[in-house]
């Protein structure tokens, strides 16, 4: 069954439309009333990055007349090895204009609204109640949540997938008689537990294989076209490149989309255990770069500690440090002297913190963390360390 | 024949590196624990200190869900394989 209108009551293609969109037109499942259905749909993407670039790209060359795009970023460098929806050029501007322009290169059919926000508690309701589906592209486990359960109050089916390092998944949530995000994950890993693609990586190509299996899915979805991937969740392992799909269920007892005692959106935040600051450093002893920059001037005796992993290391560091990694660190500790200062540092401090606070725990006292830790140091201390 | 558990990526570094690995057990808990044994530093990300598994960490048996069977009491045959999904939420 396809979303949406009655075949009498869709828009009709323009001459163009039928040129540009010939290679749809002649398959038949897909055929001119497919194409219409792709010209009247309103698809809403979550997420303008990774997952959100090849979702953005292909539905807009596929003919979605209306693309809404949620996102509050702006475009960096360290987005440019897979967001392929954004150019060098774009860096520094907002990922909704560098989309809205890339898209309207693409396919000036395409109305994009930009929704220049984070989906939140207070807007999601309002915002994806102006689409027929949503495309899930975000990164977080609180904004997953928080969209499905608005996809569930408003009826919408959400095309979930998500990424990380080699990894990937994707499925249909939402439908009338599928299954939802709860069903598969009731509650959400402690904050810290999953690294995101910021801290952990993610292979640039992968969002690629994964958003374009949700674009896939968007479109047959509007057009009816072929078995939706619902109650199935597909797993790509991109190292092995393995391709696997195991049953998802619906769960009788989900609160959301089983027994429906979800009523109403909560504190997202607050159901994954966030606390403004993921990494807990109250309490922790820090120094700044630049005392740290004057007290290694001045030729003080301190030991400096890279907590890093090994491939972090091999990106850059601070002259004069030594490696002793946190996964490791239990076996390092009789390295370190306690009457000697010494200071520990990671990639931004949230490492070095646990470090920091593990050592005091064996006893150190004159322990501090580097507040920032090398991407603070390399943006006002030393320019040469590369920032990653 | 053994089991196999298949293990994602962000779980191998705890496991010696390896993604699949090759087990003895006749039930799904077994085959965690034979696995588990041979590395302390997995046991934790697989199952809670009840030895339950956790509501973000997925074994599929053969493709099938093990919360909608026995669970960790689920049995598995000679030449199962075992799947663990963890939830990712990288975009």
């Amino acid at each position: 069954m396809p979303i949406g209108r009655s075949a009498a009551e869709l828009p009709r293609l323009s001459n163009e439309e039928i040129l540009r969109y010939s290679r749809h037109l002649i398959i038949p499942e897909v055929g001119v009333e497919g194409q219409r259905r792709l010209k009247d749909a309103r698809i809403l993407m979550v997420g303008a990055g990774g997952l959100g670039s090849p979702i953005g790209l292909y539905l807009a060359a596929a003919g979605v007349g209306r693309l809404g795009i949620v996102e509050a970023d702006v475009v960096d460098e360290t987005n440019l090895q897979r967001q392929v929806l954004h150019g060098t050029k774009d860096v520094g501007r907002k990922k909704v204009e560098s989309a809205r322009d890339r898209i309207g290169d693409l396919n000036p059919n395409v109305e994009v609204v930009a929704h220049e926000a984070w989906l939140t508690s207070e807007n999601a309701l309002e915002i994806i109640g102006q689409y027929d589906l949503v495309v899930d592209g975000t990164d977080n486990f609180a904004t997953r949540y928080l969209v499905n359960d608005a996809c569930i109050l408003l009826r919408k089916p959400n095309v979930y997938g998500s990424i990380f390092r080699f990894e990937g998944q994707a499925t249909v949530f939402c439908t009338d008689d599928g299954p939802c995000y709860r069903c598969l994950y009731p509650e959400p890993p402690p904050p810290g537990l999953v690294p995101s693609c910021a801290e952990g990586g993610v292979l640039g190509i992968l969002p690629g294989l994964v958003g374009v299996v949700q674009a896939t899915e968007a479109v047959k979805l509007v057009t009816g076209v072929g078995e939706p991937l619902v109650g199935r969740l597909l797993l790509v392992e991109a190292a092995r490149m393995e391709f696997r799909t195991v049953r998802l269920r619906k769960d009788p007892s989900c609160p959301a989309c089983g027994t429906r005692e979800i009523k109403a959106l909560i504190d997202y935040q607050q159901f994954c255990g966030i606390r403004g600051d993921e990494d807990d450093v109250t309490g922790i002893p820090a120094i700044t770069v630049t005392e740290l920059a004057a007290r290694r001037r001045r030729g003080d005796d301190l030991d400096l500690v890279d907590v890093r992993e090994p491939h972090e290391w091999d990106i850059g560091r601070i002259e004069g440090a030594r490696l002793a990694p946190l996964s490791r660190f239990a076996e390092s500790l009789r390295t370190f002297d306690s009457a000697r200062d010494t200071v520990l540092y990671c990639k931004v401090g949230g490492r070095s913190a646990k470090a920091v606070k593990q050592l005091q725990d064996a006893g150190f006292r004159k322990v501090w963390n580097l507040a920032g830790g090398i991407i603070k140091w390399s943006e006002e201390i030393d320019p040469n360390v590369p920032r990653y | 024949m053994p089991v196999t558990l298949r293990l994602p990526t962000v779980l191998a570094r705890n496991a010696g590196g390896q993604t699949v690995h090759e087990a003895k057990g006749t039930t799904v808990g077994d085959v965690v624990a034979d696995v588990a044994a041979r590395f302390p530093e997995l046991g934790p990300r697989l199952r809670d200190a009840k030895g339950d598994p956790y509501p973000y960490v997925i074994f599929y048996l053969n493709d099938e869900d093990i919360r909608f069977q026995e669970g960790f009491a689920t049995r598995v045959a000679d030449g199962a394989e075992i799947v663990v999904v963890p939830a990712i939420a990288g975009g």
